[in-house]
């Protein structure tokens, strides 16, 4: 059976396409929408959008595969946005990177075989005055030093639900009632 | 701090620290939500002589004139959107991300007063996607502000009419060619965020084929200061045909990088050596970015230039960008390349830098971003980042600074956005200014 949204996200989606005086416009906050929900963007979520929005499958993947933010797989639970970018490469942000990398035992661009972390190496995240700095979700974690990396894992992996979970990034700020 | 008196004057930053600064009541409490009215009591047109008056430039990175960018839009049309470019994502740059955590509703009232100016009826915030945790205060500040009857409902304006503003935020997805404001605008249409040929300029045909302004946050949140304090005194607070103040972002190696809210038209070695306390750990002073990676780099000999659009173009004690020694670098009909004031992320690196190491990774992130429309920047960001990053880890070749050189000649000025210049300024700028360098690392190789 076709997948579909639930009542709740559909009223979100509802809501979303509101605020635009096309469907298409709508398109990257309901991808956003819909990978809280379904954790990456399935053939089948694309369907399910390209048929909530009539806008083609083609047009869907181009838009999908543009955006970094955008997941086509499985991503892990947290997902570890490291910046690598000139401010932070000035403050010693690989040291961080590889640190990570060390402690979880995967590569940038990798998810531990649990589900629990993504690695990602990222362009400027706008902290620049505190790097080095990685995000978390809606977390920012600022002026990072190994041992504060250290500290943030054992947080994480506390509060981490089953691999899989998407919780955190249940964060999209949906439109209020036109 | 050593500028002249009655110059330490904060206009954006002015509720920065004030605990709850983000909330409606806060906001209201410090004189917050009280000058659109002010704005709605005149004509649109009015608003618009007065924001021309006053010098407010573009502080995204091009510094255009805010008041000229609004008179390009055709008065007569039935819709128009403003659009605020919250998409921050220059290397160097963090203050939108802190404007808009600190002082939304600044923003808001802000925007309230523009889209009165332009006369819009929906505007847009397109927020950073990585940006969630000021995407979330920010649509709870649109909420209080709805709660509070000043959007979504009518206000009394001019001559007996009324004026209902909607504002949406909406979240990007992670990428910087984003921020360029014909790639925004169709990143907001729900496609690819690949920049459109221009003409025509959003002015004319912009978001949904309607005339668009698109405007930077900083540049938003000055406008309820233009109006309550008025435009000559904006610009008499700034410099040359600047108004105002400016936020510089200052990162790397300082003793204290921050978010500063300055006057327009302090040196550099001010704000290096006073403002931000200096380079760390008894290091010197090697260079630094003035606005934002895209920008060419200045050396130590630069820094008593001013932090202000005009003079980083063409102030004499800036070098020219050469496309190899001797010959400067044309921007076309005879213009010198210097520098720019971009989006104020000034970057400061120390003697201990590897110059050429920092200069791959500026290439490594354009490569990166290129949305790949454009064949010289599409393959000329790819070939530099190679290049320069087997230069920077000792493998370069005899003439490999030669053909970084050509290959940036190639790419400025021949594509459809400033994305293709933004990679080739500072690689033109980097080998103009610390040539040395790179030689030094090819030299070791041979």
């Amino acid at each position: 059976m076709a997948l579909e949204f639930n009542e709740q996200t559909k009223q979100h989606v509802d809501r979303i396409l509101s605020r635009y005086p096309n469907k298409q416009a709508a398109l990257i906050p309901v991808l956003h929408v819909c990978q809280e929900d379904f954790g990456h963007l399935s053939e089948e979520v694309v369907d399910l959008v390209s048929r909530t929005l009539g806008v083609p499958h083609a047009h869907i993947y181009g838009v999908v595969t543009f955006y970094t933010m955008l997941h086509e797989k499985k991503v892990g639970h947290h997902e570890l946005m490291v910046c690598t970018n000139i401010s932070c490469m000035l403050k010693g942000g690989y040291d961080i990177l590889e640190h990570l990398e060390k402690r979880l035992g995967i590569k940038r661009g990798e998810t531990t075989d649990d589900g629990s972390f993504t690695i990602i190496e990222e362009e400027c995240l706008a902290a620049c005055a505190n790097a080095p700095m990685m995000i978390c979700g809606s977390d920012y974690y600022l002026d990072l030093t190994t041992q504060k990396v250290d500290d943030i894992l054992v947080k994480l992996g506390k509060t981490g639900n089953a691999p899989g979970a998407t919780h955190h990034r249940r964060a999209t700020p949906i439109p209020r009632k036109a | 701090m050593a500028w002249p008196e009655g110059k330490d004057i904060k206009i954006v930053t002015k509720n920065f620290g004030v605990p709850g600064s983000n909330k409606i009541s806060v906001y209201m409490s410090r004189g917050g939500w009280q000058v659109f009215n002010k704005a709605l009591a005149q004509e649109p047109a009015a608003i618009i002589e007065e924001v021309k008056k006053s010098n407010l430039r573009g502080r995204g990175g091009a510094g255009f004139p805010t008041g000229m960018k609004w008179s390009f839009l055709p008065k007569d049309a039935p819709t128009t959107y403003l659009v605020v470019n919250a998409d921050e994502s220059e290397p160097g740059t963090c203050k939108d991300r802190e404007l808009l955590a600190q002082d939304p509703h600044l923003l808001l009232e802000g925007m309230l007063i523009s889209a009165y100016a332009i006369g819009c009826k929906h505007a847009y915030i397109y927020i950073r996607g990585e940006m969630m945790r000021e995407a979330q205060l920010v649509q709870a500040a649109i909420d209080e502000a709805y709660d509070a009857g000043f959007l979504g409902k009518p206000l009394q304006a001019a001559g007996g009419k009324t004026f209902k503003l909607d504002i949406t935020l909406h979240r990007g997805a992670g990428a910087y060619i984003c921020g360029e404001e014909t790639g925004l605008l169709n990143s907001l249409e729900g496609k690819r965020g690949w920049p459109r040929m221009k003409p025509p300029f959003p002015a004319i045909k912009g978001l949904f084929d309607a005339p668009t302004a698109v405007n930077n946050v900083e540049t938003i949140m000055n406008l309820p200061e233009i109006i309550s304090k008025g435009a000559e005194n904006f610009a008499k607070m700034g410099m040359n045909k600047s108004g105002g103040t400016r936020i510089v972002c200052v990162s790397g190696h300082v003793n204290k990088p921050g978010v500063y809210e300055l006057p327009i038209g302090i040196p550099f070695r001010e704000l290096v050596f006073d403002v931000c306390g200096g380079i760390p750990n008894g290091r010197k002073f090697k260079g630094l970015i003035p606005g934002g990676s895209s920008m060419p780099p200045l050396d130590e000999s630069e820094l008593d230039v001013p932090v202000e659009f005009d003079a980083l173009m063409t102030d004499p004690r800036i070098k020219d960008v050469e496309i190899k020694p001797g010959v400067p670098f044309d921007l076309g009909g005879g213009r010198r390349l210097k520098t720019m004031a971009g989006s104020g992320g000034v970057v400061v690196f120390d003697d201990s830098t590897d110059v050429v190491r920092l200069c791959a990774r500026i290439m490594q992130f354009y490569a990166h971003e290129s949305c790949g429309q454009c064949t010289p920047c599409r393959e000329g960001s790819g070939w530099l980042a190679r290049v320069c990053k087997r230069v920077a880890s000792g493998e370069g070749r005899p003439g490999d600074v030669e053909l970084m050189a050509n290959v940036a000649g190639g790419i400025a000025g021949n594509t459809i956005c400033a994305l293709g210049d933004a990679t080739a300024w500072p690689m033109l700028g980097f080998l103009t200014k610390f040539r040395a360098d790179f030689e030094a690392k090819i030299r070791k190789v041979a």
